[in-house]
Order: structure tokens, then sequence, then C-alpha cells
């Protein structure tokens, strides 16, 4: 068993408004010093077996097709040990 | 280095990448000569997008000037084309605002924000006229239904369109749903909004007065859909130019809620002098809109604007489309008041510029002038051009190629299985599926929604004044005859309006075409903006206001021609409305209105022969304006009144009988099929009790209006004598299928 870990995060030139709500939220809760907050989400994939590269190219195929919007998000995909 | 006027003057012969945003050789030149000398960066990037065919309807305009021109005499009209929305009287010391714009390739591009974005810009057009926004439609149009680009486009675009209106508390309260091939790849996103305000509130996008301020309020500048105008709403979508891919606007509903409470207490307190929403072009728009509607001129100091991004250059912050932005012009003696008020609901606003007596519109960056232009040359004396036109060589044929030869279905048990079939064809099944996903009853005014053939709202909870809205286009029979088309899509809305028991008023169209740079494309175009103003001057309903987009095809293949027509009407009391479904059994049931043999561009030789060839349906104004006046008398005496377009009679009943689920037994006249699915104008069928069956017959004579006696309600079946009865689970099954199995 392994883990692969694939990071969505909205392209850098894209508005986040969920970003933008969390960073006006967290001055009223007194934690300051927090210039500017990003949401993005992380989805980890169990996979049977050892992660080959080609198993790695196949969950970029699911990071591009269903797990991002590529459009308007990028994604990363990493092998996590265990 | 930000390019600056000198540096222009000093260096005239630099290359300028012009052609790159769209602008064509003489239109170059002509910047050239209005300046006397060439376009700094910043003023090339704003002539470029103000004069994109989505600013400056060149190719339309010259065809628009009829819906002026051809205005009929009415009373209604506060605020005609020209200003962000039309303005509509509706009595009591209320308007109305309404409006229509198309987001057809944002949302191609990206289904979810582009359909997303659409409401929210419109949504912005009618705060901008001074309105509180109190519902919103959406007329769509797809490829096939089962094609996979459509299963990639239509969900996206259905969420967008809810998650927005549903997050800002707007009821959309309904639309339309087409799927066709011509679409595939041409999704149409259209997005209607409409707006209430007292007669003395209302607002314009004017800058006057020297000194005044210039306020910028509302979210941060990034670097949202740049070029977006220009690149993406002028060229044909091209997958192979990733480059010009622009980034895709986000919209933010919450934010957008927040300026529509916070403007309205602007306007509430006096504060504002004229005020614009950032669309499409942003401040470039914004700017030059606001200056060269004003008496003066506007001086811009661009580094003030807040912006998500400092990475941002001052070319990109005059094109940036971020949304939820406004525009206001601000006496400096109330700016304190008026900043106060943005502080309390936490809007940013920040004073960019004032206005001034030079008749320039200059924009600075950090202390040097990098824009100085007239500004009425960017922003209403753009290019105009007189595109040739050229009727189709195909039309002939295409007209020639009439449905009398396809085969029909002649017994009952062929008519009632052809009824089925069209009952479930994606565009006439219901659109539940669709619908549900939008908040039809938010702010508790909504009287009628989808499926009724009108959205009804109330706009005076005292006295129960309220509109009534539709929209309708019909692509198909705008192919076979653009003029008579346009006449049609108007005939279907201003019917759906009077069906309810209102009175239309006034007209907003979004006109949806393929390439101005065909002379085919441009011929459908001209055709129909013709029969259009033609129309609207027959039926006394002016335009108010509206939109073009062009360019809507794939590689030469353009989109069918699909005016979309939006017509408000007033109901002086909503209690009064009429529903479209049966409401009691053994009740009378009557069409109004005469049925010829008229199939051309039907749904049946649609879905049932892959069929488009012939004449559409005859249009018939003199008609539709006796059954609309008829119908104004029956409220009251009808129960249940619903018009016949889409699929004929048979779907007309079919839905007056799901509604409620209270059959009807009719019995029809000689040939069954064109009675059943000819698609003829100007018809509504009402279900009467039968004590007031007399009055019915009196008024319909009076008004000269054609009436058959076709049956009665009850039971739960719909049957037809002699031919064939279908239990009415049958037909909902049928019906409520379609779209829950192709995108459920």
């Amino acid at each position: 068993m392994a883990r692969v870990v694939v990071d969505v995060m909205l392209k850098p030139e894209i508005l986040d408004p969920q970003g933008k709500a969390v960073a006006q939220a967290l001055p009223r809760l007194g934690f300051d010093g927090i210039t500017a907050v990003r949401q993005g989400k992380r989805f980890e994939l169990e996979v049977d077996g050892e992660v080959t590269e080609e198993r790695l190219a196949q969950i970029r195929g699911a990071a591009e097709t269903l797990l991002s919007n590529p459009v308007i998000e990028d994604f990363t995909v990493r092998v996590e040990e265990a | 280095m930000t390019e600056t006027v000198k540096d222009a003057e000093a260096t005239p012969d630099v290359e300028q990448p012009y052609r790159e945003l769209g602008l064509k050789d003489d239109e170059y030149a002509r910047i050239r000569d209005i300046l006397g000398r060439r376009p700094t960066s910043s003023e090339l990037a704003m002539y470029s997008v103000m004069w994109s065919e989505h600013c400056s309807y060149k190719s339309s305009k010259v065809h628009l000037r009829q819906f002026g021109e051809k205005q009929p005499p009415t009373d209604a009209l506060l605020v005609g084309i020209g200003e962000n929305a039309g303005v509509v009287d509706i009595g009591q010391g209320w308007a109305v605002t309404f409006k229509i714009e198309s987001h057809n390739h944002p949302s191609y591009v990206e289904p979810y924000q582009g359909a997303a974005t659409g409401v929210g810009g419109i949504v912005r057009d009618i705060m901008s006229m001074g309105a509180r926004p109190v519902a919103v439609m959406d007329p769509l149009r797809f490829g096939p239904a089962d094609a996979a680009d459509t299963r990639r486009v239509l969900p996206g675009v259905v969420a967008g369109i809810g998650g927005y209106g549903n997050c800002l508390g707007l009821p959309n309260i309904g639309g339309e749903v087409v799927f066709d091939p011509s679409y595939a790849g041409n999704p149409l996103v259209n997005a209607l909004c409409v707006g209430a305000v007292r007669h003395e509130d209302i607002k314009l996008a004017h800058a006057s007065g020297a000194g005044n301020l210039v306020v910028l309020f509302g979210a941060s500048t990034g670097g949202d859909g740049i070029g977006g105008v220009s690149v993406l709403a002028s060229e044909t979508f091209d997958e192979h130019g990733p480059a010009k891919r622009p980034s895709v606007q986000v919209g933010d509903p919450f934010m957008e809620k927040v300026l529509i409470e916070c403007c309205l207490e602007l306007f509430a307190a006096d504060l504002v002098v004229g005020i614009q929403d950032l669309g499409g072009a942003g401040l470039s728009c914004a700017t030059s809109e606001l200056a060269s509607s004003g008496d003066g001129g506007m001086r811009v100091w661009l580094d003030r604007v807040p912006l998500r991004d400092a990475t941002l250059r001052p070319e990109e912050i005059l094109m940036s489309e971020s949304q939820e932005r406004m525009c206001a012009v601000v006496t400096p003696d109330r700016l304190d008041a008026f900043l106060d008020i943005c502080a309390r609901w936490d809007v940013q606003a920040t004073v960019i510029g004032e206005v001034d007596d030079s008749r320039r519109l200059t924009v600075e960056w950090q202390g040097t002038v990098i824009v100085d232009v007239p500004p009425r040359t960017v922003a209403h004396e753009g290019p105009v051009y007189e595109r040739p036109l050229a009727r189709p060589t195909w039309q002939d044929a295409l007209q020639a190629d009439d449905p009398s030869s396809l085969p029909r279905p002649t017994t009952g048990e062929e008519l009632r299985a052809t009824l089925l079939d069209l009952v479930g064809s994606p565009n006439l099944a219901d659109k539940s599926w669709v619908t549900d996903q939008y908040d039809r009853y938010v702010l508790g005014n909504t009287v009628l929604a989808q499926p009724d053939d009108a959205g009804v709202v109330r706009v005076d909870e005292a006295t129960h004044l309220g509109v009534a809205l539709a929209t309708d286009g019909n692509g198909r029979f705008t192919k076979l005859d653009p003029y008579a088309g346009a006449q049609l899509a108007l005939s279907e809305a201003y019917r759906n309006v009077a069906v309810t028991g209102a009175r239309p008023l006034a007209v907003t169209d979004c006109l949806n075409f393929g390439s101005p740079e065909d002379p085919a494309v441009m011929w459908q175009f001209a055709e129909a903006a013709r029969g259009l103003a033609d129309a609207c001057l027959a039926l006394g309903v002016p335009v108010t206001g509206g939109n073009v987009s062009f360019y809507n095809q794939t590689g030469d293949v353009a989109i069918n021609p699909t005016p979309v027509v939006g017509v408000l009407g007033v109901l002086d009391d909503v209690r009064r409305r009429i529903p479209m479904g049966f409401s009691a059994e053994g009740e009378v049931v009557l069409l109004l209105g005469a049925t010829r043999e008229e199939l051309g561009g039907s749904e049946w030789a649609h879905h049932m022969h892959g069929h488009l060839g012939g004449r559409p349906p005859a249009v018939d104004l003199a008609a539709e304006r006796e059954l609309a006046t008829l119908m104004a008398a029956l409220p009251g005496v009808v129960t249940a009144a619903h018009d016949v377009s889409d699929g004929g009679l048979a779907m007309t009943l079919v839905e007056m009988a799901l509604r409620r689920g209270i059959g009807a037994a009719v019995a029809l006249p000689d040939d069954a099929f064109v009675a059943l699915f000819s698609e003829s104008a100007a018809r509504a069928v009402v279900s009467v009790p039968s004590d007031l069956v007399a009055d019915v017959e009196r008024l319909a004579s009076s008004y000269a209006v054609p009436l058959t006696t076709l049956g009665t309600t009850g039971g739960s079946t719909l049957a037809v004598d002699g031919l064939f009865e279908i239990p009415l689970d049958e037909l909902r099954s049928a019906w409520q299928g379609t779209l829950p199995a192709l995108f459920g």
C-alpha cells in the first residue's frame, strides 16, 4: 500500500473567494500578521501495490480530468512515504 | 517601463501589436488620427477593448438604430436604449428595469464560472440604474443532449447560475433550455435580470460636475479576463491557440450581495451623482463611458486602484474584468458619508479620479500621463461598419424542402407513440432537473416560475402590483426565415406574458449570431433586427436595450441565428394572474386562435425526422394583439391558460394536465395530426368553469379571436376522442425521465 497525494490550488491569478473570506476572518478572531490566504484541496489516493511511473502517469491523468479543473486550477502529484 | 504620452510622442515609429489586440489596420490608423500621434500601450489597450465588437457594436449599430426609429408611441419608457438598462413605468410610482445579456464564450471555456459571472454582470447592470434586483432568468442553448461536450458544459452552466444566483438571494423565475446540433461548441448562455425602483430613484451613468470625485468600490482588481472582451468575444474561439486563452473571471456572489445592499443604501442617502458597473472592458469602459456621457472630462490616478496582484501593469489594470466592482461619481462634500456607508458594509472604496472640464480622459501612473484621449472617441464614437449582406445561396433550397413529404402518424396508435416520443424529447421534456437547482422562491415574492409560461414576481407587497417576464427564441424558425423567426420569438414571449393575464409593456433582446464578417450571417442579422423592430412597432412594445453576441461559430459553421426576446408585462394585482395547469375537474377546455398546417421547423420535424426545412409558422401580429387583449379580460373567468408553441397543442395539453395531475378528454377536427403537432402562432388553451363558457365566447368574438371547444378536464388520462388515451402517469414518466437520465 502506498499513498499518492494530489494537491489542487487555484492558479495564482484566479480570484479565490474562500481564501479571501478566511483572510478577512482571521484578524477579526485575533490572528494578526497574516496578509493573504489561498485555499486549495488535497486528495489522498491509496494505491494498491507499488507506485510505478505508469501508475503515477495514470494518476496525473485523473488529476487533470477529474480532480482538478485545469482551466482555473494547478495541481501537484507526489508519493507520500509510509 | 510604463509608456507615457511623452514617450509615444518621442517615438512615433514604434511597431505596435494592434493586430494581436484585434484592431484592423484602418482602425489603428484612425486612433493615430484622433490622437495626432501614436497611442501609448495603455491607450492602445483601451481602444482595442472598447472598439471590439462586444463593446462598440460596430457591426450591429446600423441595424440596431431601427429599434429607436421604429419605436412605438409609449408612455411607459422612462429610460431607453443606451443606458445600462432600460426603465419602464409600471404604475403606482414604480418602475422596473430589465435587460438580457450573453455570456456565451466564457461559459464554453469554463462553464461554472462563465455562467456565474454572466449572472453577476447583468445584476450589476440593473443595480447601476438605482434599482433593487428582484429576479433573474436564464435562456440556455446547448449542442445535442447526448453529446459529450454538452455533458461537460450543461451541468457546469446550470450549477454556476444556481450557485451565483442562490448565494445572491435572487429567485430564478424562468428561461429556456434548448438543444440543437448547431450549438455544439457554441452554447448560448444568456442572462436576464429585472429590478424594481421608485421613479424618483432612477440613476444614470453620467459623470458631471467638475471637481466631483470618481470612486471605485467593491472587489480588488486582479488579472481576471484580461483581454477577455477583445480576444474572447471578438474572435472565433480556437482551441489550438492557448496563448489567447485569458484567465477566467471568478465570481464572488457574497461580495456582490454586499455590493447590492451597499449601493441601495448609497442611493437612498442620495450620495451618488452618477454610477456605472464594471463589466466587459473593466475600468476602460467605466471611465470612458462615464466621462463621455458627462459634460466634462476625467482624470484618473490609476496607481490608486487597489490590486489583488501587485504585478499587474497599467494596461492590464485598465483591461481587467475582475468582478463585483462599481464606479461612482460623488461630490466632495458627500465623500465622507459615501465612504462611511462603504465601510459599514465592509466594501473597499477608493477615490481613483476626479471629474474636470478638460473634455479629455487622462490617466496617470506614478506621476506621468499614460492616457490622454477624448472620451467620446473611446466610448461612443468607435468604428461603425456597414458590413456586406448576402442572402445565403442555400436559403431557397432550405425553404423549398418543406416537411410535407415526411411520413406522418395517422392511426391512433401511431399518434399516441409520436406524442410519447415527443414528450420525452430533450427540447420538450420536463426541465425540473435544471430549474430545481435554482432557488425560485427566495425573497418570497415569486408568484409564478418555471414551468409556467412566464415568471411573475410581486413588486409592491402592499398593492400586489407585479411584473411578468418571459424569454423565447427559436433558432430553427429564424434559420428558415430570419425576419419571421425574430417576430415569432417576440410573438411567443409576448403571448407567454399575456396568458398570465399581464399587459405586455416592453422588450429586451439578446441577438446571438455567427460571424458578422460572413455576409450570409450578416444578412440573417439584418433581417432579424428588421423583423423584430417592425414587430415591436406593431405590438406596441418598445425595445429598451439588450445585447448582441456575434462570432458564435465553429470554423465556417455558424449557429442557427438565435434572437432571444424577453418581454416584460405588468399585472396590477398578481393575485389575479392566470396559472397554466388545469385546476379543477369538469371544466371546459377551449382553444383560442386558429390552427393551420404549419410544421416547418417544428419540434415534430426536428425530433422525429431530424428535418429542418420549409417555412416557419405564419406571423400574425394582429392576432397576437387580439389574443393578448382578450387574455387581459380573462382573469377571474378562466382558471388556467397556457400558450401553444413548441410541440403544438399536444404538448400544451400534456403540460396543463401534468401540472396538477388533472387529465382531459378532447375531440379534435379531421386532421388530428395537424391539430396536435402544428405550431401555428397566436394560440392558447384555456380552461373555464362551464357556467362561464358563454362569457369567454362573447369576449372572444368581440376581440375577433377564433375559439374552438376541445373537451373537458378530469380523470387521470389524456384522452383524444376515437384515437388514443394515455394515463398521466405514463406521460409523466416519459416527460420527467429524460434530463435526469442524461445528466443525473
